[in-house]
């Protein structure tokens, strides 16, 4: 099969192609960077079928960043059949910067011209004869976006795809023609595959070629100094000045522009606003509370919070009225998220009845239905009940996304971030992280500089991703139901603005001890606005909703199994009450540890149930909520006068009651599963994204950053005045490093 | 009248003579489209001072005021 790779630059709307050409899915931002490893899709839009190779988007072919040395070792190693250059339109200039380097390979090059749909809106023209007879190879006119000129860019890359090429450079007028043309003489002797690129490259200085062809490095050297020009042998700058130059000169021809009106574009407009001097950072908090508000709130509008409305319905059709307490409660109208919430929560309530007499119906032995109701399917459904609301702030983080805002949070939030060690491109990664870890950790590739890469894994974790904030939700609902005067909406927020606190905090002290250096460079595309596409939307959420669902079916059908089997059987495999199994024993024999935090010994004979739910978390995080979903039952059979609960937080609660936790070992709680380990996929992706044999370090990183801060959190809420012995001994570490530091860095000082 | 970049004022334009510093940076600049001969906008800086935003080849870049430094500007006379 014919193998084609598609690159091109960062947001040039690649992967939207890659979807056009293959049918499939993939993910679309609009921020630079969402695709960051490879990806390959079968296209059968054409007479045969062809694999797709979709690169991480690249502005160059340097060798600085590890997305730039993906693409440039697949394009020389792999030997595709042909690439497709997609470039934007809207910025041929930067776009055809690439292509002038992808030329320089000996692979035939078919450049699609996308987003000549909304060139044209704007009132310019693209000329692709013109073009393709500057660049001397196909240039076909596309909208990927809306499948216009597919067909014919398959035609042609199939056909380009038969044919052999040899490189091309633009550098042929330049001074430096003869030089490269030795030394690409001298390569091709040598056997070596695209002579040209690596001359170019070598010529650039580009240091894994010095190191590959050290013999033609001096051919270089010698002639930098035998030519006197006035770059003075500076021939990074005067290449890409050259390249630049080459584009200025046909670019003009290719593109005729329109009077570009001095009006402002919609994009401005927006601009304006939203980075706006004084207005900027407000309203980026404004939109992060509404993000979670529109989520979480039990009270949308706080009707009930500042006049007391509530809304109790009675019907006297029990149906009927949980029915209506989906949309509002006595605390109010809820908002989105939580409406959501209850529709499924209603649905789930329904479903497990029906399970449950079904089962009993077709006469199953006791222990079967055990396993079935309250194994199965409560800790399934404790997940399942999550979803929709979960995949709502995913769809509200997708319309951030899309929307191109991402990139102004990082603009905005850069000099803040640098402060403490980071650059404001490492906040995308970690505001993905909302969503889940994995492919927040995976985006953390576009970040150049390795210590960098580095700390943004390490806390990535600490901003609560969707399988996360069930806790949150759970935790904090049960807390409000327990103790009036406690909004559950603010506690969220305030707890995801801890996790992202904490991020910063550990940044800014890893900086100062273990990961000393210069922050990263800041050099950013800002992409224009727009508005956020339905379709890439939908596919999205639709790509999230089957991850969870299918995670629900497999790891958490099976933890929920062993868990239910281990609170139900003893050691001598016979069914028991939970006080005498084998999880109880388990559970008992490491309680103490968790003493410190508040949910350890202190809880007495059901406490090890918190530190059973936080083990399991390790596994995936929605264990957490389907161990206490397995369990609850269970010891609230031991319990009189025993209240399930009606809504999702009920198992909670009534663990809440069962154990006597107090709100603030709850919350320690929930802090230690935001900071701890994240489940085994984040941190297997982590351990692929740093660097090898220093995985444990990382691992310690976890372990040691949630214990001490549970135990810090636990014991600031319970004794007020502990905050000062806590603060004294941070100023004492703090003075310590201080000291360290500055013994090191001090030249007499030995 | 030359001028670092990190030196404009918003709104000002003017065209690149010249790109110091090295390395990784460096290249990133040039790799961005902004090198010598190039029109530049300073559009604004950032609502805490750095990094600012300009327009070049027609599209917007953001650079923090230390990499601005590196750029050596030909003031464009204002009609």
């Amino acid at each position: 099969m014919l193998r084609i790779a598609l690159a091109g630059n960062p947001n040039s709307g690649k992967t939207t192609l890659f979807n056009a050409l293959t049918g499939s899915t993939a993910h679309v931002g609009n921020w630079p960077g969402v695709t960051v490893d490879k990806r390959e899709g079968v296209c059968k839009k054409g007479s045969v079928p062809m694999a797709v190779v979709d690169l991480p988007g690249i502005y160059s072919l340097s060798p600085y960043t590890p997305e730039e040395m993906i693409a440039r070792n697949f394009l020389l190693e792999e030997k595709p059949d042909c690439v497709i250059n997609i470039a934007d339109a809207t910025n041929l200039e930067r776009n055809l910067y690439l292509t002038t380097q992808l030329l320089e390979m000996d692979v035939p090059v078919v450049v699609a011209l996308n987003m000549t749909d909304v060139l044209q809106k704007r009132g310019d023209k693209a000329d692709a004869e013109k073009l393709s007879a500057a660049l001397g190879v196909p240039v076909v006119c596309i909208s990927a976006l809306k499948e216009e000129g597919i067909r014919d860019l398959v035609q042609a890359a199939y056909k380009a795809a038969q044919t052999k090429r040899a490189g091309t450079s633009v550098l042929a007028q330049s001074p430096l023609a003869h030089l490269i043309d030795d030394i690409t003489i001298a390569l091709r002797g040598k056997g070596v595959a695209h002579p040209l690129f690596h001359a170019v490259k070598l010529a650039e200085g580009d240091e894994p070629e010095v190191k590959a062809h050290p013999q033609e490095m001096q051919t270089v050297e010698a002639f930098k100094k035998k030519c006197a020009d006035g770059f003075e042998g500076d021939y990074e700058a005067l290449i890409a000045d050259a390249r630049y130059g080459y584009i200025t000169q046909h670019f003009s021809a290719a593109v005729s522009r329109s009077e570009r009106s001095e009006k402002l574009s919609a994009s401005d407009k927006a601009d304006r606003i939203l980075t706006h001097r004084v207005w900027g950072i407000p309203i980026f908090l404004v939109i992060l509370f509404a993000l979670f508000h529109l989520t979480f709130a039990e009270d949308l509008f706080y009707l009930n919070a500042i006049f007391k409305i509530g809304f109790d319905v009675e019907t006297g059709n029990s149906v009927l009225d949980s029915f209506v307490a989906v949309f509002f409660s006595s605390a109010g109208v809820a908002a989105p998220g939580v409406i959501l919430f209850n529709l499924m929560g209603f649905v789930c309530t329904l479903a497990g009845n029906g399970i449950a007499s079904g089962v009993s119906a077709a006469g199953a032995a006791d222990w079967a239905q055990g396993l079935v109701n309250d194994g199965i399917w409560a800790g399934v459904s404790g997940v399942l009940s999550f979803i929709p609301q979960i995949l709502f702030l995913f769809l509200l983080l997708s319309i951030l996304e899309d929307s191109g805002y991402m990139a102004r949070v990082a603009f905005i939030l850069d000099r803040a971030f640098r402060k403490f060690g980071l650059s404001g491109r490492a906040f995308i990664p970690m505001i993905m992280g909302f969503g889940c870890s994995v492919p927040a950790a995976i985006n953390t590739r576009t970040l150049a500089d390795e210590k960098e890469r580095i700390m943004t894994n390490r806390v990535i974790p600490f901003f609560t991703c969707g399988a996360k904030a069930p806790i949150l939700a759970a935790v904090c609902g049960a807390i409000a139901a327990q103790y009036a005067g406690i909004n559950a909406d603010l506690l969220v927020f305030a707890l995801y603005l801890f996790g992202m606190a904490m991020a910063v905090l550990t940044v800014a002290i890893m900086r100062q001890t273990t990961m000393k250096g210069e922050v990263a460079p800041f050099i950013m595309e800002l992409p224009s606005y727009h508005l956020p596409q339905l379709r890439s939307l939908m596919v999205h959420l639709w790509d999230k909703l089957k991850h969870y669902i299918k995670k629900a079916f497999t790891v958490i059908v099976a933890s929920s199994v062993v868990i239910w089997f281990l609170s139900n059987f003893s050691w001598n495999w016979q069914m028991t009450e939970i006080q005498n199994s084998i999880l109880h024993d388990i559970g008992a024999f490491v309680q103490w540890l968790c003493t410190p935090m508040g949910f350890g010994s202190q809880l007495g004979k059901f406490g090890w149930v918190f530190v059973v739910a936080a083990v399991t978390g390790l596994i995936a995080k929605e264990n957490v909520i389907s161990t206490f979903y397995v369990l609850a039952p269970a010891i609230g059979a031991l319990i009189p006068g025993w209240d399930d609960g009606e809504s999702g937080i009920g198992p909670v609660v009534a663990l809440m009651q069962a154990t006597g936790i107090t709100w603030q070992a709850l919350i320690a709680f929930t802090v230690f599963n935001m900071l701890t380990i994240p489940c085994f996929a984040a941190a297997a992706t982590v351990r692929g994204e740093t660097p090898k044999g220093k995985f444990r370090y990382t691992l310690a990183f976890w372990m040691l950053t949630s214990y001490l801060t549970a135990t810090a959190v636990y014991l600031v809420l319970t004794w007020w005045w502990t905050v000062f012995i806590l603060l004294l001994l941070a100023a004492l570490f703090a003075a310590y490093v201080a000291l360290r530091n500055r013994a090191k860095s001090c030249p007499c000082g030995r | 009248m030359e001028k670092k970049l990190s030196e404009f004022t918003p709104g000002e334009r003017g065209v690149v003579r010249r790109i110091e510093g090295e390395g990784r940076v460096r290249r990133r600049i040039f790799d961005m489209g902004v090198t010598a001969g190039a029109q530049i906008v300073l559009r604004k800086a950032a609502p805490l001072g750095d990094p600012l935003e300009i327009t070049v080849r027609g599209y917007e870049l953001t650079l923090r005021k230390s990499e601005a430094a590196c750029v050596t500007m030909e003031v464009a006379k204002d009609a």
